[in-house]
């Protein structure tokens, strides 16, 4: 079947199986391998992309339903003024190790301070909830998203 | 939340930014599922249903005549090449693909090598296996009881399960101590099966050049020139006509060490189709078939005055290993480091004996940052502490106190031969206890008892304390080997013309920042910058011979090499100077000036003195040389480290516990870790913090159970639970640095330190919180109701099947 969806701004028309993830025809037919697949089963969020403004796994989405609608992946949050408050937050404060999650946990980030650019360190627990890092204990990813809400604040 | 010590860091440019977030941060990191090669196959495997059955058939025809599919590999191709079975890295062999049976779930049967990953998956399930399911031998304590289920029966003259026996420590003098003890306390501890489950699982990309017959495999490897050897060793090419590359690894705590069936047949998939073949594993596949971690059944004795001084340990361990003995480990310690079983104490005598056994289970055993089994030992002997304690009504703390090593012991040689190499553990206990606040926490936990006493409701709260002594940095080549490699590593550090360096090192981060922390080494020695050192691993091609990162070892060995290579690099800078200076080697004095930049200059006169910049530059330029001075600046070293490094620390935990439900909050962990000297503490405390939240992970929610026809009963994670940001609090940290005497810079190492260290703080709060002598891991609401209800179960089988301890 032919999809045709937007990634970062650019429009792309694919054929593609009706069964393929959202996930492989970003990685494998985009070649935007940004986003990472850590688990099958929605749970480890490595994955996670926005679709529609909204934060997706994208190991349990079809490329077809993202047909017609944007999605954003970590390649998308470099702006023309340069990368993301949040990337620099994630160097400056030590919230990454391996990195493999830190592409999920940036848009989930992103998506948080869009919607409460002063969350409490609860509120950002609960908004990477849904995402496993297996190197930082959380601490420093809490410190960098606190870290990136507090230079904004500025 | 992080207590700043006192004590400066003698290395320069500390807490630095790490040189690879600018790729990860970006997404544009490489990871081995980015490798995409022109004309690349995918491949996937066919794995058994079953725990343990025989194989009478496998038909893969209608597999072959999937138009996508290009080749269809199985056990019985494999024994035509001689590559069926595979050596593991303890004198045993590990079936590639199963010919005769399988000896677990998961166990891999095919392998299909399709046009695309779908298809390759979409084949599978066009092979059709035939078999005859056996009685599987699940539960390690019957593995050796008569007539039990024969795993390896394929082993000529093989009648049981036995794999081997070890002992450690003086069997007679520790009776004796047990005989004339006052006390002694005995407790039955299981430290359950769980899995390293790092974020990207395994997986490799194999190419082989026809024409010049050069084998490339992209692997996920924390031991690539290990690898080479081994797929040399396997496959019969040529060591120099193999390059292993490992690019960027998402996590690896052990889970990327050993050879797997996958990777091979990555290699045949391409030697047979003539392309490049990718094969990554699911998340199931990873949890199911690759290296998992512990099962150790131990059964702990503690021989103590009634005042509890510890007089001796005693402990037996039955070693569940799976099918097929595979633990990567140094080849001559069958239980790895497990005989610091001593730990952090004082004591007359200790004795173990450890018996391996075969079971209907993936092979494995030494992984998950446990610093070859030093996670079991400081488990059993710091929950033994507690049992005491709990036994003689005395304060767990000051049973602690009362018998760590003192520092005037150190270097300190145990009851069971290890040579700790210093430490101050009085210090970095006591200052653990005033970080975590620990008599008002005692204070706060007697009114929550009195208060639960009196209305029956609301939470308990416990404190839970560990102290923890780690062996790494494996070793001394003498003793240490892995498949007979000695366990020296090798650096070479290359200096250009502008003073701009290389280093080139056998080690492999998996997350751990290497390419900060060693440009950090190399800058301190040379007197540059950070900025002006690249550092390359895991390529075979461009690297010196090693064995990789595992053990806490990069710092402890490949660091010294480093330190090394760049101390002769500064010694053959000196002589340098002094032919451009027209003075004599022994009247240069190195100096460190602003940021850290060095310089020789003349004893005497300040002025005169050159960089090393200009130093680099005219050694590869025409400065006339002395005799035997040969120019350039660069230089190796192989590092065989005299010992290994003790790192220690002192962790609390504080746990709320809902007796009424079972639940848990792990309000707080304060962690004192002394690794000796640190180079980027940025980075040493994101290991410290990663480690807790794999205590909290083992101690509550995870393990691998099995049921009664062994399957897996933690096959996705859906069923194997690691924790989120909502269990872990915001870890408090403290340090103290005792530099270790033998290591270049004092540095130890500390990887797993939090790992080891931390499950037996968060059970022991857990346990105190409810006022219960033990429970096993993993602590979850079910099993703490069971626990308060005075029935604890077996957390390594199916409920129902058998688990009433």
């Amino acid at each position: 079947m032919e999809i045709t969806v937007t990634v970062n701004g650019q429009e792309h028309t694919c054929e593609i199986e009706p069964r393929l993830l959202l996930v492989h025809l970003l990685r494998d037919e985009l070649g935007l391998t940004g986003t990472h697949w850590g688990c099958d089963t929605s749970n480890c969020g490595a994955c996670t992309v926005w679709m529609d403004q909204v934060p997706v796994k994208s190991c349990t989405v079809l490329a077809a339903m993202a047909g017609g609608r944007h999605v954003r992946t970590v390649e998308g949050l470099e702006g023309p003024t340069g990368l993301d408050p949040l990337q620099l937050s994630f160097m400056s404060c030590h919230g990454l190790q391996c990195g493999f999650c830190t592409p999920g946990m940036l848009l989930t980030a992103r998506w948080l301070l869009d919607h409460n650019p002063d969350p409490s360190d609860r509120e950002i627990r609960e908004a990477i909830s849904g995402q496993t890092c297996r190197c930082t204990g959380y601490e420093n990813i809490v410190a960098a998203i606190r870290h990136a809400a507090q230079q904004a604040q500025q | 939340m992080t207590a700043r010590s006192e004590h400066p860091t003698p290395m320069g440019h500390g807490r630095m930014v790490r040189k690879e977030d600018a790729r990860l941060i970006r997404g544009r990191g490489r990871f081995l599922d980015d490798v995409s090669l022109p004309g690349m196959l995918h491949g996937a495997v066919l794995r058994s249903p079953y725990a343990h059955a025989r194989i009478r058939s496998v038909d893969t025809s209608a597999a072959e005549s999937h138009p996508k599919v290009r080749a269809v590999v199985t056990g019985e191709m494999l024994a035509e090449r001689g590559m069926a079975w595979m050596p593991t890295l303890s004198h045993d062999v590990a079936a590639v693909l199963a010919t005769d049976k399988v000896r677990y779930q998961g166990q891999e049967v095919a392998f299909v090598v399709a046009e695309d990953p779908y298809a390759a998956c979409d084949a599978l399930s066009l092979i059709e296996v035939e078999y005859e399911p056996l009685p599987p031998m699940i539960d390690a304590r019957r593995a050796l009881e008569p007539g039990a289920p024969l795993v390896r029966d394929e082993i000529p003259g093989r009648t049981d399960n036995h794999i081997f026996d070890w002992e450690s420590g003086d069997a007679a003098a520790t009776d004796a101590v047990f005989a004339a003890a006052e006390h002694v306390s005995t407790c039955e501890l299981l430290y359950p099966r769980v899995h390293p489950a790092p974020l990207e699982t395994c997986g490799a990309v194999a190419s082989i050049d026809r024409i010049s017959g050069k084998l490339t495999v992209h692997a996920t490897t924390q031991a690539p020139h290990a690898h080479r050897a081994l797929y040399a060793m396997i496959t019969g090419i040529p060591e120099h006509k193999i390059q292993v590359i490992a690019s960027d690894i998402g996590g690896g705590f052990g889970n990327k060490v050993g050879m797997y069936p996958g990777y091979l047949c990555a290699v045949l998939g391409s030697m047979l189709t003539g392309a490049p073949v990718k094969w990554t594993e699911d998340r199931s596949e990873n949890l199911m078939s690759t290296s998992f971690a512990r099962d150790y059944h131990m059964h702990g004795e503690i021989a103590a005055t009634r005042e509890g001084r510890i007089l001796g340990l005693r402990v037996r361990v039955l070693a569940d290993h799976g099918a097929f003995n595979g633990t990567a480990q140094p080849s001559k310690f069958p239980a790895g480091f497990f005989g610091v079983f001593t730990g952090s104490y004082d004591v007359a005598a200790a004795h173990c004996r450890v018996t391996g056994v075969y079971t209907n289970k993936a092979p494995g055993g030494v992984a998950y940052a446990c610093s070859f089994r030093i996670t079991e030992a400081s488990y059993l002997v710091e929950r033994m502490v507690d049992v005491l304690a709990h036994d003689l009504g005395l304060d767990p703390a000051q049973v602690r106190m009362r018998n760590l090593l003192r520092p005037e012991q150190f270097p300190y040689r145990s009851v069971t031969g290890w040579e700790y190499d210093s430490g101050d553990y009085p210090r970095t206990l006591t200052l653990a206890l005033e970080l975590a606040g620990y008599d008002e926490l005692r204070r706060e936990q007697a009114r929550r008892r009195r208060a639960f006493a009196e209305t029956g409701r609301g939470e308990l709260m416990g404190i839970g304390i560990s102290f923890f002594t780690e062996a790494v940095g494996a070793g001394p080549r003498a003793t240490m080997d892995i498949a007979g490699f000695g366990m020296a590593d090798g650096a070479e550090l290359r200096v250009h013309p502008s003073g701009s360096a290389v280093l080139a090192v056998s080690c492999m981060s998996q997350g751990q920042g290497h390419e900060t922390t060693f440009a950090q080494i190399v800058a301190h020695e040379l007197g540059i910058s950070p900025d002006d050192v690249e550092v390359v691993a895991g390529d075979t091609d461009r690297t010196p011979f090693g064995l990789g990162t595992y053990g806490s070892r990069s710092t402890p060995v490949s660091g010294a090499a480093a330190v090394v290579a760049a101390r002769k690099v500064r010694e053959r800078a000196r002589v340098v100077a002094a032919a451009m200076l027209e003075v004599s080697a022994e009247d240069l004095v190195w100096e460190k000036g602003d940021q850290e930049r060095g310089r020789f200059h003349v004893r005497g006169d300040r002025a005169a003195g050159a960089t090393m910049a200009e130093i680099a530059q005219a050694a590869h330029a025409d400065l006339e040389l002395p005799d035997g001075v040969e120019g350039h600046l660069d230089a190796t070293c192989v590092y065989n480290p005299p010992n290994l490094t003790y790192p220690f620390g002192a962790y609390i935990c504080v746990a709320d516990v809902d007796p009424g439900t079972g639940q848990v909050t792990v309000r707080r962990v304060v962690a004192v870790d002394d690794c000796g000297v640190r180079i980027n503490p940025t980075i040493v405390e994101g290991q410290v913090h990663g480690g807790l939240a794999d205590g909290i992970g083992m101690a509550l929610m995870e393990v691998m159970a099995f049921d009664g026809d062994g399957n897996h009963l933690g096959a996705s994670f859906m069923d194997y639970l690691l924790p989120t940001s909502m269990e872990c609090p915001s870890w408090e940290l403290g340090q103290t640095v005792t530099p270790s005497p033998h290591h270049p810079i004092g540095a130890k190492g500390v990887g797993e330190s939090a790992t080891v260290g931390s499950p037996a703080a968060v059970v022991n709060a857990v346990l105190d919180a409810i006022g219960v002598r033990h429970a096993d891991m993993p602590l979850t609401p079910a099993q703490v109701w069971r626990a308060v209800q005075g029935r604890p179960i077996r957390t390594d089988v199916a409920i129902g099947s058998d688990n009433e301890t």
